[in-house]
């Protein structure tokens, strides 16, 4: 193959083969139902946040801890995609919040098809703000647009604070990095919480870097306070353009699903 | 080296993404009636957040039983590079430090670096003489 002139000599002169060029993303399919899914929530006006983390850094406990701050002020579902088991999806219903469980069973990740599955068990016209908490890693998830508005990164104080220079794929994709488990902080001293931001920063990534705890609800003003901002951005594009992306939203062919 | 403790996930995730490839493919394959493929290009970046060396691995298992059974992967490294916003310089860079190599601000913007792209398909189309002859 001549790499320098791009002329496909391998095929040159040899009448049964052909070269087809083509420049397409190779997650093309997923990024397809991904708008789609993201049609639908535009349709609705629901914002969707996609929570990514290691395991257990602590998505169920925010989300809980969240929906107590944010209940009066919105309606809120969850969709549970962190476990096999639905321990999670029943932890969000405990406090009577719809969660639906994608049962991802041995999956490392989400994908766009399995959040638009999901979608058909909930309500969109009746919601506000769909949570979805990804499967616990901090690799796959963030090669899959799932349709979700923001995209949120937690990193606990005990995972050491050079986690984003370790995956920089998943942190450069963050809107917003939470620093969990804060109330451990005076025990896990060598967590820098500057370090931490620093390390977000050599990704050229702009994102708020909050530190939380989910056991301190007073520590969750700064977090809260973004999700409400974002919430009226994201509405007000919708209702910029909810002309446009209504009419463009064709209903749920099967080659997307 | 990094994702050795992941590896488990890691490879099941080539394996997802090579079965998209694949059937990108095949669909190829099937609109131009060819009998077979001989080779795949495709250009991965150092950010595009999959391990080039299992993909390769990966792509033989999501060609089994298909008629892309047999092709080569052929894997185009993209460099990672990023333009300053303060001075508008452009450096190659490292995954995790993408600040500008010339005044060292980190408000950057990604040139290239992250793609996941198909960029080629190499067909073996049927002899139509071959297959005339035998009917
Ligand atoms: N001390 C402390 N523990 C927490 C906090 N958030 C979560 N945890 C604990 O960390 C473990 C994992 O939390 P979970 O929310 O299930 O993590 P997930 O896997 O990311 O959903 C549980 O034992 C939680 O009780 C926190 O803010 N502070
Ligand atoms: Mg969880
Ligand atoms: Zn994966
Ligand atoms: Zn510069």
């Amino acid at each position: 193959m001549c790499e320098a002139c791009g002329c496909g000599a391998t095929s040159l002169g040899v009448n049964d083969t052909e070269t087809v060029e083509i420049l397409g993303r190779l997650l093309d399919a997923n990024d397809r139902t991904a708008a789609h899914n993201r049609a639908h929530f535009n349709s609705h006006h629901v914002v969707a946040f996609n929570l990514m983390s290691a395991p257990g850094a602590g998505k169920t406990a925010l989300l809980e801890t969240t929906i107590d701050a944010l209940r009066s002020e919105y309606r809120i579902a969850v969709i549970e995609g962190d476990l096999a088991t639905e321990n999670d999806a029943r932890r969000i219903r405990a406090r009577g919040i719809p969660a639906v469980q994608i049962t991802t069973g041995s999956a490392c990740h989400l994908d766009a098809s399995m959040v638009h599955a999901a979608l058909h068990d909930l309500a969109l016209a009746e919601l506000d703000i769909v949570f979805i908490e990804n499967v616990g890693n901090l690799v796959c998830p963030a090669s899959f647009d799932l349709g979700q508005h923001r995209n949120v990164v937690l990193l606990s104080v005990t995972e050491g604070d050079d986690k984003p220079a370790k995956y920089p794929v998943m942190f450069r994709t963050a809107d917003i990095v939470l620093l969990t488990k804060m109330d451990l902080a005076p025990v896990m001293d060598d967590f820098d919480t500057q370090r931490a931001e620093d390390a977000v920063r050599n990704l050229a990534n702009a994102a708020p870097v909050v530190a939380l705890s989910a056991r301190q609800a007073m520590t969750l003003v700064t977090w809260t306070a973004w999700l409400r901002g974002e919430v009226t951005t994201i509405r007000a594009g919708h209702d910029r353009r909810s002309g446009t992306r209504e009419a463009n939203h064709g209903h749920h062919r099967p080659a997307m699903a | 080296m990094r994702r050795s403790r992941l590896k488990a996930p890691t490879i099941m995730h080539e394996l997802s993404i090579c079965q998209a490839l694949v059937s990108q493919v095949l669909t190829l394959a099937q609109e131009r009636a060819a009998s077979s493929v001989r080779q795949v290009r495709i250009g991965v970046g150092p950010l595009s957040g999959v391990e080039w060396q299992l993909l390769q691995s990966a792509y033989p298992l999501a060609c089994a039983g298909t008629r892309a059974e047999g092709s080569r992967l052929e894997i185009e490294h993209t460099e990672l590079r990023v333009r300053c916003r303060s001075c508008g310089i452009d450096s190659v860079v490292a995954p995790n430090h993408l600040t500008c190599t010339a005044c060292g601000d980190w408000r950057t913007a990604l040139i290239s670096g992250d793609e996941l792209l198909l960029l080629s398909v190499e067909l073996e189309i049927a002899d139509q003489k071959e297959e005339l002859a035998r009917v």
